[in-house]
């Protein structure tokens, strides 16, 4: 048996490329909400990511040295670091935010989110549009949480975004891929690499996102909230994996009646007629 | 000298860099994964003790945290 973490994609798989880079695994997972580093650690490996998701905020002044530092518990080798701007109402705050993750990360990756409204935590497309242009140019590999538009997505890239993310449902609720029509619109309009960011519930949300032909899914609730978070993350990974290889394997056509798969002729008939 | 660090408004002493200014919060410069921003611009790890603080200053001190 191969030891948990081990990533072995399936032959025929291809791996994912955005802004020059390439990765086997086309599952990104959060850090948010584990109950511990250790559940967390473990749902890592059983999912196969290379790329986790952290959140940059203000050091607690007064409780230093609590042993709760998150990057002592990711391994550098294994994962590639990847911030966002969650928590961004505005511009400015966005634009700082990434800029502070750079020097602290030592990365050009942002997963950009310029939040519009704390309910639904849709995105502001004027403002998240306004932060990837500033950010673009400052030399940033712009990855935008995105509202399922396609007019918003083809202007992210033409803004030189390296990837979008839409968003399959809000932020957390698991409610799947709500839009997948827009989805395939946008996977159809724009040529850079699309990521399904946000609103997986289950496994088979992972696999209808990849059947659609999208690059890869971020997600994260649905595997720290899950009971079990780590056999979940393998869930998700066996699905992401079953969803590409669907996708690259070219499904059948959609038809109304049956097509028999034995052969027609030579059936037995009773009474030999 | 009165600056506001973190959004909080700090009365701090004896501090002319930004170096100074992190070594009293107990932050040293080996430390990773932190970075700090002066007014709203980032202060390179290698301009920490090249780069005054001066009364009124706003900083940003961050590092990662669990998120999604």
């Amino acid at each position: 048996m191969k030891a948990q973490g081990e990533f072995v994609p399936f032959r025929g798989v291809s791996p994912l490329r955005f802004a020059g880079r390439e990765f086997l695994s086309r599952l990104l997972i959060g850090t948010g909400k584990y109950a511990d580093f250790e559940t967390m650690k473990e749902a890592f490996d059983a999912s196969g990511a290379e790329i986790v998701t952290v959140a940059i905020r203000r050091v607690p002044l007064e409780e230093r040295g609590t042993g709760k530092c998150l990057l002592d518990h990711i391994d550098p080798k294994k994962y590639t670091l990847l911030p966002n701007t969650a928590g961004c109402y505005s511009v400015k705050d966005a634009v700082l935010t990434a800029q502070l993750a750079r020097e602290a990360l030592q990365t050009d990756l942002i997963k950009l989110e310029v939040i519009g409204d704390p309910n639904t935590l849709f995105p502001d497309n004027e403002g998240l549009l306004e932060a990837a242009k500033v950010l673009v140019k400052d030399g940033f590999t712009v990855l935008p949480y995105t509202i399922d538009d396609p007019i918003v997505c083809k202007k992210l890239e033409d803004a030189g975004c390296a990837a979008v993310m839409p968003l399959g449902a809000p932020i957390g609720s698991g409610l799947g891929i709500r839009n997948p029509y827009n989805i395939q619109i946008i996977l159809e309009t724009i040529k850079i690499p699309v990521l399904v960011d946000a609103g997986v519930g289950t496994a088979s949300d992972c696999a209808i996102a990849m059947e659609l032909g999208c690059d890869a899914v971020l997600l994260n609730t649905a595997i720290a909230g899950a009971k079990n978070p780590v056999a979940m993350a393998r869930a998700m990974r066996l699905a992401v994996e079953a969803g590409r290889l669907a996708y690259e394997s070219g499904r059948i056509e959609r038809k109304l009646y049956a097509t028999a798969s034995s052969p027609l002729a030579g059936v037995v008939r009773a009474g030999g007629l | 000298m009165t600056v506001v660090i973190n959004g909080e408004m700090r009365d701090m002493q004896a501090i002319r860099t930004v170096g100074d200014l992190l070594r009293a919060l107990g932050i040293s410069s080996s430390q990773g994964g932190i970075a700090i921003a002066r007014n709203d611009a980032v202060v390179p790890r290698a301009r920490w003790e090249a780069t005054p603080v001066v009364e009124g200053d706003r900083f940003e001190i961050i590092t990662a945290v669990q998120g999604g």
